[in-house]
C-alpha cells in the first residue's frame, strides 16, 4: 500500500487546508460562541440558526451560493476585484474561504456548550476580584473550556479533511491547489483505480479514527475523582 | 453623618419580582439582610455588588457614589470583597492561585500580607490543593479568605452557610463570629436563618417582596413587636451579657445583663467574656406571681410593655421590660386573657432556656 506522487500531495494539501481553516475559526468562532453562550439577545436565535445552516444543507448548495458570491458578479467577488485581488474560486484561499463557513458549526457549536457550562458565577466571581470583563475572559471562561476548545479544534479539523461537496464547487480539482484527498479518491473511482482508491480511503479511514479516538479518549481535567 | 454611612436606593423591575428599597446602612458592623427565598435580600447585595444593575439606583459608600443616574461603577471597580453561596473557586486554580487572583489585581499600596487571613480561616494546609480536593466546608473558608485578600472595604456575603450541612456551618460560624470581632469594615450578611442573624449581626434589615418591612440595631428591633417581622418559632430577642459566674458544682454559668443575670449550661467560656443570649418567646411563660416550686431556674421580675398579635391567629407576643431590657414572650390569647395581661402591669418571666452564643 502505498501512496502515489499526486496522491501525498492531496494528503498534504488535506491538511493543510484543515490547519489554516481551523486556525481561523478559532480566531473567528471564538467570540461568536461566547456571544451566543451569554446573550440575552432577540438575535441570538436566528444567528444560531445560520451557524448551524452548513449541518443540514447539501455540501452542494453551500458551495453553489458561496460560488455565486465569489464570482465577478458577487459581492466577495466585486470586493475581490475592487482590492485587485485575483478571484477566489480555484485558488486556494477560495477554498479556505469556503471550509470556513462550511465547519463554522463544527467550531462554534462546541464552544458555545462549553462556555454556557461554565455559567455565570466564576466570571461573577472574577469581577468581584477586580478582573474586567476581557481580562476574566481570558483567566477564567478560557482555561475552563479547555476541554471544549480541544473538542472543538479537532472536529474542525477532522471535518475539514472530510469535505468533499464544498470543494468540488468552489475549487474543482486542480491538482496542488485545489485538489485534495477527497477529490483524489473521487477521480481514482471515476478511473476505476480500485487499489489507488483503497490506498488512499484505508490512510483517510485510519487518521479520522486516530483523531476522534484523541477526543473520545483523551480529557483534559477528566483525572479528577 | 453620610461620610460613614451606607446609602441604597434601588429601584428594579422584572417579570414577577420588582425590588423597591430605600435604606441607610451603618457603616461598620454586621448589617443582616434578612428574608424568605424570594424576598430579594440577594438581588439587593448584588445591586451593591455591581453584579446587577437597578434600572434606576442610588449608592454611595461612605460619601463615595458608586451608582447615581448615569454613573456606574462595574462590579472590578468597586472596593469591595463578595462571598457566593457556593464557594465559587476557580476550579483551575490551585487554592494559593485562587488566594491570589485578586489580591495581585488592587493597587499594591493596599496589598496586604495574606497570612494573617490564611492563619485565621486554618487554611495553609490546603493551598497547594485544587478545589475538587476540598470538603464544602475548606471551600467555603477559602472562598471567604479569597474575598478578605482584596483588602475589601465592604464584604458582601450571600448565604454563605447555606450550602452547607449543619456541622460544616458550626464548623465555619466561629470564623464569621471572629471575623466580625476583628474587621473594621462594614459586612452586609444575606441570611435566612435567625439563628445566624441573631449570632452574627449588629444591625438587621428585615426584607419581603422586594421591600424593606423593618430594619434596625438588632436588639432594638427584635425586641420590637409593633413592626411586621414574624419569625414564628424563632421570634425572640437578643441581649449582651457578661460572664459573671461559673458554678462548678452544678456546671452552671451566671450570665449578667442590664436588668438581671441567667443561669445555663457552663460551656467553659472564661470569667468576665462578653457574650450574646438569644431568649426565645417560646421559651418563656408569664406568671402573675414567682411560683418557688418549679424546675424553671429563670424567673425574672419585669413590666409589660405592650401586646401585639403573633402569626397564628390563637397566639400573641408580649413584650417585657426588665430593666432596660426587653424580653419578648409568646403565650395563647386566651392565657393572656386570663392573666389579664396590660401594659404597665408588674409580671414574671419563667425562661425555660437560653441560648448562649459566642
Amino acid at each position: 500500500m502505498t501512496l502515489s506522487a499526486g496522491d501525498l500531495q492531496a494528503v498534504i494539501l488535506t491538511l493543510e487546508l484543515a490547519l489554516v481553516v481551523t486556525a481561523i475559526l478559532f480566531v473567528a468562532g471564538t467570540p461568536i460562541a461566547w456571544w451566543l453562550a451569554r446573550t440575552k439577545s432577540r438575535w441570538k436565535g436566528p444567528i444560531g440558526a445560520v451557524v448551524a445552516l452548513p449541518l443540514v444543507l447539501p455540501p452542494s448548495v453551500l458551495g453553489f451560493y458561496l460560488l455565486l458570491a465569489m464570482g465577478p458578479n458577487g459581492p466577495v467577488g466585486r470586493l475581490t476585484s475592487a482590492l485587485g485581488i485575483d478571484p477566489l474560486p480555484f485558488t486556494f484561499e477560495g477554498l479556505v474561504l469556503a471550509s470556513v463557513f462550511y465547519s463554522l458549526p463544527f467550531m462554534v457549536q462546541p464552544l458555545q456548550n462549553a462556555f454556557e457550562a461554565i455559567g455565570d458565577r466564576p466570571l461573577e466571581a472574577a469581577a468581584t476580584l477586580r478582573a474586567s470583563p476581557l481580562n476574566a475572559f481570558f483567566t477564567v471562561a478560557l482555561p475552563l473550556a479547555l476541554p471544549g476548545f480541544l473538542t472543538a479544534g479537532v472536529l474542525t479539523f477532522a471535518h475539514t479533511v472530510g469535505e468533499f461537496g464544498v470543494v468540488l464547487m468552489i475549487g474543482g480539482n486542480i491538482p496542488g491547489i485545489t485538489r485534495v484527498a477527497s477529490v483524489q479518491i473521487y477521480d481514482h473511482v471515476e478511473a476505476l483505480e480500485y487499489g489507488e482508491a483503497h490506498s488512499l480511503a484505508a490512510v483517510m479511514l485510519i487518521f479520522s479514527f486516530l483523531v476522534l479516538l484523541t477526543v473520545y479518549a483523551w480529557r483534559p481535567g477528566a483525572e479528577k475523582a | 453623618m453620610t461620610k460613614d454611612q451606607i446609602e441604597a436606593r434601588f429601584l428594579l423591575n422584572w417579570p414577577g419580582f420588582s425590588l423597591d428599597i430605600d435604606l441607610t446602612l451603618p457603616g461598620r458592623g454586621v448589617t443582616a439582610l434578612f428574608g424568605q427565598s424570594g424576598s430579594g435580600k440577594t438581588t439587593l447585595l448584588r445591586c451593591m455588588a455591581g453584579l446587577e444593575r437597578a434600572d434606576e439606583g442610588f449608592l454611595s459608600f461612605k460619601g463615595e457614589t458608586w451608582q447615581n443616574g448615569k454613573t456606574w461603577l462595574p462590579a472590578h471597580r468597586r472596593p469591595i470583597g463578595y462571598v457566593f453561596q457556593e464557594a465559587s473557586l476557580f476550579e483551575h486554580m490551585t487554592v494559593r492561585n485562587n488566594l491570589h487572583y485578586g489580591r495581585k489585581r488592587i493597587p499594591a499600596a493596599r496589598q496586604t500580607d495574606l497570612d494573617p487571613i490564611i492563619e485565621l480561616f486554618g487554611i495553609g494546609h490546603l493551598l497547594g490543593r485544587k478545589p475538587d480536593r476540598l470538603s464544602g466546608g475548606e471551600r467555603q473558608r477559602v472562598g471567604i479568605a479569597r474575598a478578605l485578600a482584596v483588602n475589601p472595604r465592604m464584604l458582601l456575603m450571600d448565604e454563605p452557610l447555606s450550602a452547607l450541612d449543619s456541622a460544616r456551618k458550626q464548623e465555619i460560624l466561629p470564623y464569621l463570629e471572629k471575623l466580625r470581632d476583628r474587621l473594621d469594615i462594614p459586612i452586609v450578611y444575606v441570611s435566612h436563618s435567625p439563628e445566624e442573624v441573631a449570632r452574627l449581626a449588629d444591625y438587621l434589615v428585615a426584607m419581603n417582596n422586594g421591600k424593606v418591612m423593618a430594619h434596625g440595631p438588632l436588639k432594638e428591633t427584635l425586641a420590637r413587636i409593633d413592626l411586621p417581622i414574624r419569625l414564628g418559632e424563632e421570634a425572640g430577642v437578643v441581649l449582651d451579657a457578661v460572664v459573671a459566674e461559673r458554678d462548678s458544682s452544678w456546671h452552671l454559668a451566671k450570665l449578667d445583663f442590664s436588668g438581671g443575670s441567667l443561669w445555663t449550661r457552663d460551656k467553659g467560656i472564661a470569667l468576665g467574656r462578653r457574650v450574646r443570649v438569644r431568649v426565645l418567646a417560646r421559651d418563656i411563660s408569664l406568671a402573675r406571681d414567682n411560683r418557688e416550686h418549679s424546675s424553671i431556674q429563670n424567673v425574672l421580675p419585669g413590666e409589660v410593655e405592650a401586646i401585639a398579635d403573633d402569626e397564628h391567629p390563637g397566639l400573641a407576643l408580649v413584650s417585657v421590660k426588665v430593666g432596660p431590657s426587653v424580653l419578648v414572650a409568646r403565650l395563647t390569647k386566651r392565657a393572656a386573657h386570663m392573666l389579664e395581661i396590660a401594659p404597665g402591669q408588674a409580671i414574671w418571666l419563667q425562661i425555660k432556656s437560653v441560648a448562649l452564643m459566642e
